[in-house]
């Protein structure tokens, strides 16, 4: 009975082609555009980012406007452990990991009451709080001149941060497919589901027996930690901490280029950030001041004419090709 | 015999209106109770206060001889307490066994593995396609719950209770807006789950409460006005009093009150299929 009913279940949480061909995306970029890694490394870096937050805000319908408190929190912290001697990047990410999401759990509790509203001003004042905090500990943080002097060890013990950005680049997209991987697993997973559910209908799912502030407060942490690992690529990445990864800009930068992508898919995040960080990097050269208007106008079309943003869209695309493909067939 | 579910003194006050006013009720293991009353009479409050939805005021609510006044919604449904939504609250954008499959999960323990998808937990595939069989809903189980028709999404209402493994099954109003065809083949459904599940029932129509249950209270104004079996029921002048009250205010009404216990013939629900308008 299994196999056939369960069918449909299953296959929604195989690997697809179209998955296989976009993660070999990154490694042709590698090869395609090799004076361009740093740049690269920061897509990933920030596909990473939009990543944890589409966990929170896709899957388990929590908004937020601070997510950027997890990654700067995992930044620093990357950032200090490095500056204390321990400059192992492994162990950094772990660092990250473990003191952002710490920092989640904390938080998740106040998340936890009230409507979108409510978590969209609380995570935007934890963010306050916290970017005002690095602010004023300059001892600590460095302040408005951020942190440096970090020295990041060999990847493994054997692979050197080089200037060209080879060894970050891979390092980046590794960890980024890991978490990826681990994303993708976890979504599917009865857990996952039940984020889902929360989503779809928060009030039912008591009724059906399940904890749902446990589950809030579970994928809050994961996703606060995910950041945390964002942010601590970062910093190892650039060898440097700047105070703006913390800052409200980020958090709402990021909100908007997982709407961009579309939310609830994890490839959303992706794509959002690929597309977001390319359009950054070309319009800003091409018109350094104004390119906030394109973004604008882009948003509002991507809000208005195709809500589940870009991967929506190419669902659409996809759906319309693979129909008119069988009626071609068919007729011939 | 301990009670399966049981209210003691049970008040629910919103500001100055009290919507609950000191409801005492008793449910047997296996019983079939239904519980009616006019538009207003507190029946929803009642189940929201029973489930956890609600704190109470005052009194206390107990499932299978312990108190649970004072457990949250979740915990009560781990110990065997469920209900399902007068209108209906579903997952609209999952496949029908996708959200039956989650329900089940949770009641087997595995709802919280992240590692395996849901489609590997075959234990609780394999509960959700047999309670979809059972329902007659095996063929649209992979439809989207929101692309179903009014009639079917009522049944995953019942589903989704059902997948928790209830001892005690609040119903409410599980054939509201369901054509009347479709309703007799829902009731049938119901009539057939095992004396197992303690069932309580909320229901306008009356056809369809004499047919199911076995012991009936009656509601008004927050509060129990009688309890007893159907026949004693039907043959009560003040709560025909209640209906024909309830009748005289207009239209929305009026399908009620023509199937209303206003005046059924004697021994109506002794072979449980006369239909009291017909």
């Amino acid at each position: 009975m299994t196999a056939n009913v369960a069918g449909p279940l299953r296959e929604a949480a195989r690997w697809k082609k179209a998955e296989f061909a976009f993660w070999l995306l990154p490694v042709a970029a590698y090869f395609v555009f090799p004076s361009d890694l740093a740049l690269l490394s920061q897509i990933a870096i920030t596909a990473l980012f939009a990543l944890s937050l589409d966990l929170i805000l896709g899957y388990a319908g929590i908004v937020s406007l601070g997510h950027a408190a997890f990654f700067g929190t995992g930044a620093y912290a990357a950032g200090l452990l490095a500056r204390a001697g321990y400059g192992d990047p492994l162990l950094g990410l772990a660092a990250a990991a473990g003191v952002a999401g710490a920092l989640g759990f904390v938080t998740s509790l106040l998340v936890l009451r009230g409507a979108d509203l409510t978590r969209l001003m609380v995570t935007l004042g934890v963010g306050l709080v916290l970017f005002e905090a690095a602010n004023k500990l300059t001892a600590f943080t460095g302040g408005l001149d951020g942190l440096q002097g970090i020295e990041i060890k060999p990847l493994l013990g054997t692979f050197a941060f080089d200037m060209f950005g080879r060894t970050a680049y891979v390092y980046s997209v590794a960890v980024l497919f890991a978490v990826f991987w681990l994303a993708r697993r976890i979504v599917h997973s009865p857990f996952g589901i039940s984020l889902q559910g929360i989503r779809l209908n928060a009030a039912r799912m008591p009724a059906l027996g399940t904890p749902v502030n446990a589950r809030l407060m579970a994928v809050y942490t994961l996703a606060a930690a995910i950041a945390g690992v964002a942010g601590g690529l970062l910093t190892q990445t650039t060898q440097f901490v700047s105070i703006d990864v913390l800052s409200f800009p980020r958090s709402a930068e990021l909100l908007l280029i997982l709407v961009l992508g579309g939310t609830g898919s994890l490839y959303g995040a992706l794509i959002g950030a690929i597309v977001f960080m390319t359009a950054h990097h070309l319009l800003a050269g091409l018109n350094p001041q104004y390119w906030q208007f394109w973004l604008g106008l882009v948003l509002i079309f991507v809000v208005l004419f195709a809500r589940d943003g870009l991967m929506g869209a190419l669902r659409r695309l996809a759906a319309r090709w693979a129909s008119r493909f069988a009626t071609r067939r068919r007729v011939a | 015999m301990t009670a399966a579910l049981e209210a003691r003194g049970l008040v629910k006050r919103f500001g100055g209106f009290v919507a609950t006013d000191g409801v005492s009720l008793s449910v047997a293991p296996g019983a079939r109770h239904a519980l009616i009353g006019p538009n207003g009479a507190g029946k929803t409050t009642l189940v929201n206060l029973l489930t956890g939805f609600l704190a109470p005021t005052a009194g206390s609510v107990w499932l299978g001889g312990a108190d649970v006044t004072r457990s949250a919604q979740h915990r009560r449904v781990k110990r065997g307490l469920a209900r399902t939504f007068q209108i209906n609250r579903l997952f609209a954008d999952m496949s029908v066994l996708e959200s039956v499959t989650m329900a089940v999960c949770e009641r087997q323990g595995s709802a919280a593995h992240w590692w395996k998808s849901i489609g590997a937990h075959a234990q609780a595939v394999d509960a959700a396609a047999e309670l979809l069989a059972r329902l007659h809903l095996l063929d649209v189980a992979h439809a989207k719950t929101k692309d179903l028709a009014y009639g079917k999404q009522r049944l995953i209402e019942i589903a989704l209770a059902l997948a928790t493994e209830p001892t005690v099954l609040l119903l409410d109003e599980p054939a509201a807006g369901v054509p009347t065809g479709e309703s007799r083949e829902l009731f049938e459904t119901l009539l057939q789950l095992p004396r197992s599940v303690t069932i309580v029932l909320i229901e306008h129509d009356m056809d369809l409460v004499f047919r199911f249950a076995e012991r009936i209270s009656v509601m008004v104004s927050g509060a129990v006005l009688t309890e007893g079996t159907p026949a004693e029921i039907a043959a009560d002048a003040r709560v025909r009093e209640v209906y024909l009250g309830q009748a005289s205010h207009g239209a929305t009404a009026g399908r009620r009150a023509a199937a209303s216990p206003a005046a059924p013939p004697p021994g109506a629900a002794a072979d449980g299929s006369v239909g009291l308008h017909e």
